[in-house]
């Protein structure tokens, strides 16, 4: 076995771990802080396959943006601990079971029809300057196209969030 | 070099950086006692040892044996795990900071880092923007007002600002086209004119510098944006309800953070550790260093100064001055060196 196997089995645990975690959590800051994990596990998977930028916008992007917003909202509110009701025995009842079958059919069905090895370490073209010729060059417009699309979703939701403003010249 | 000496010289270089990281916060604590103290036209710590100097063993071990209190209110996983995560996200980042060029010893030749990888800048950016954990669920887990009030202005500060943080940076990147530390720094090296240093802020990054600054106070946390843990308002905001050790411990981290933008700001815009070289070989080999510590000192010591000198913001005219202010320069001066580039 392989020093890099053992990392990889080992950052694995961790995502799916932390995912389960996730679940069974009943505070919310519980199931934010295990879904930190299963992204920085997931940063070091890809920093296995060599793609160290993708790894460094994971941890900064994901861990480091999103998910604090997230806790920044949990704190905001002051999210308690969630209820069991009769509705979430049935959810375990019958949804856990079939996410198994599920997760279990999709995953024979890729491994039979991909075709392909198993990928070997360092096999992502992770470097900087490929990821850049990549995203400015060769899907130039695409990628602009996204950032109009992320502007517009910027927009509205200002837009959402801000206060109806008091109709002109009414004074009350 | 054989795995078994790579592993070897790694552990000898991490153990040999962090016990020099963590003398270097509890002196910069001394430093800033010292100099604030006689700022105010007072003496800062005199008793313990020749000028004080002993001070710092003194606080850690007064920290150390002081009762460790953990109030009954609060979320106890968390409230032990903030600080510690507070430490190890300040320490780690260290690890990627070039402190001058690679030295022969015993016929290896060991760069003076602890490890080189390309990506090394987005590494530190990515590693401080989880150091925001450590303060905000710190405000969260105490089960207090004040506390909470101070954790969520810390996220909320230090999210705003890595952004204007990080863009200031994206100019550097440009101009030496790469992430690696070490790259970054060995295309300032040489002058303009025979006498101006080639460093990235006499390189129409002045800017670029001044926006940095701004940010890396308000990202430490430190005065004039200590909003987190603004006493007159808050208490001591997200640490209020910690002691001993773990009061300790975010004391260290923000000063270990602090020194890290400082070798961040050294590397990026002041040319790392280049500076004039003279003298017998040994001294040749000993002076990047010595070059690269003086520059972070200026930079430790302009932090005191400042805390010594100016009042705290408001934490709207903080918030406006992040969003409407930095941002929009951070990305004018982005796409003028873009251009400056290009042309």
């Amino acid at each position: 076995m392989s020093f890099h196997l053992i990392l990889f089995l080992a950052f694995g645990a961790v995502c799916a771990g932390g995912a389960v975690n996730l679940l069974a959590q009943r505070h919310p800051i519980n199931s934010a802080l295990s879904l930190i994990a299963v992204m920085a596990a997931l940063a070091g998977e890809y920093l296995l396959l060599g793609a160290e930028f993708v790894a460094a916008v994971q941890v900064i992007v994901y861990a480091g943006a999103i998910m604090v917003l997230f806790v920044f909202v949990i704190m905001l509110l002051n999210a308690g601990e969630e209820e069991e009701t009769k509705g979430s025995r049935v959810a375990i009842l019958f949804g856990v079971p079939g996410i198994l079958t599920g997760s279990v059919l999709m995953a024979s069905v890729v491994l039979r029809h991909s075709g392909t090895e198993a990928v070997a370490i360092g096999a992502l073209p992770g470097h900087p300057t490929d990821i850049a010729q990549l995203l400015f060059h060769d899907f130039l417009l695409p990628f602009e196209v996204t950032s109009v699309l992320i502007l517009i979703a910027i927009m509205g939701a200002v837009v959402l969030a801000s206060k109806p403003e008091p109709a002109a010249g009414k004074v009350d | 070099m054989s795995v078994g000496v790579f592993i070897l010289v790694s552990v000898v270089k991490s153990l040999i950086v962090l016990i020099a990281l963590l003398t270097a916060v509890a002196y910069t604590v001394w430093l800033e006692r010292k100099v604030v103290g006689h700022m105010q036209n007072r003496w800062g710590p005199t008793r313990v040892g020749p000028f004080g100097l002993l001070q710092p063993a003194a606080d850690g071990l007064k920290f150390l044996f002081k009762e460790d209190l953990t109030p009954p209110h609060v979320y106890k996983p968390l409230f032990i795990a903030a600080p510690m995560m507070a430490v190890i996200f300040a320490l780690t980042s260290i690890a990627v900071i070039p402190f001058g060029n690679s030295i022969p010893i015993f016929g290896y030749n060991i760069p003076l880092q602890i490890t080189d990888v390309n990506i090394g800048l987005l590494l530190v950016l990515g590693v401080t923007s989880l150091g925001v954990y450590g303060v905000a669920l710190a405000g969260w887990s105490s089960n207090n007002k004040y506390s909470l009030l101070g954790g969520l202005r810390a996220s909320a500060q230090m999210v705003s600002y890595e952004i204007a943080l990080g863009l200031s940076l994206v100019g550097v990147l440009i101009q030496s086209g790469s992430f690696s530390l070490r790259t970054i720094v060995d295309a300032q090296g040489g002058r303009f004119l025979g006498f101006i240093p080639r460093w990235n802020i006499f390189h129409g990054q002045f800017i670029g510098f001044f926006i940095y600054l701004m940010a890396a106070y308000a990202e430490t946390n430190r005065i004039p944006f200590d909003l987190p843990e603004a006493e007159t308002e808050l208490v001591a905001g997200y640490h209020t309800e910690y002691s001993s050790m773990k009061f300790a411990m975010f004391f260290m981290a923000e000063y270990a953070n602090m020194i890290t933008v400082a070798c961040l700001a050294t590397l990026l815009f002041f040319g790392g550790w280049h500076g004039p070289l003279f003298g017998p070989p040994l001294l040749e080999a000993v002076l990047p260093v010595f070059w690269f510590l003086a520059k972070v000192f200026c930079f430790l010591f302009l932090y005191i100064w400042v805390r010594g000198t100016l009042p705290r913001f408001r934490y709207d005219q903080l918030m406006s001055f992040g969003w409407k202010f930095l941002l929009p320069l951070a990305i004018a001066n982005l796409v003028a060196t873009a251009i400056a580039v290009a042309w």
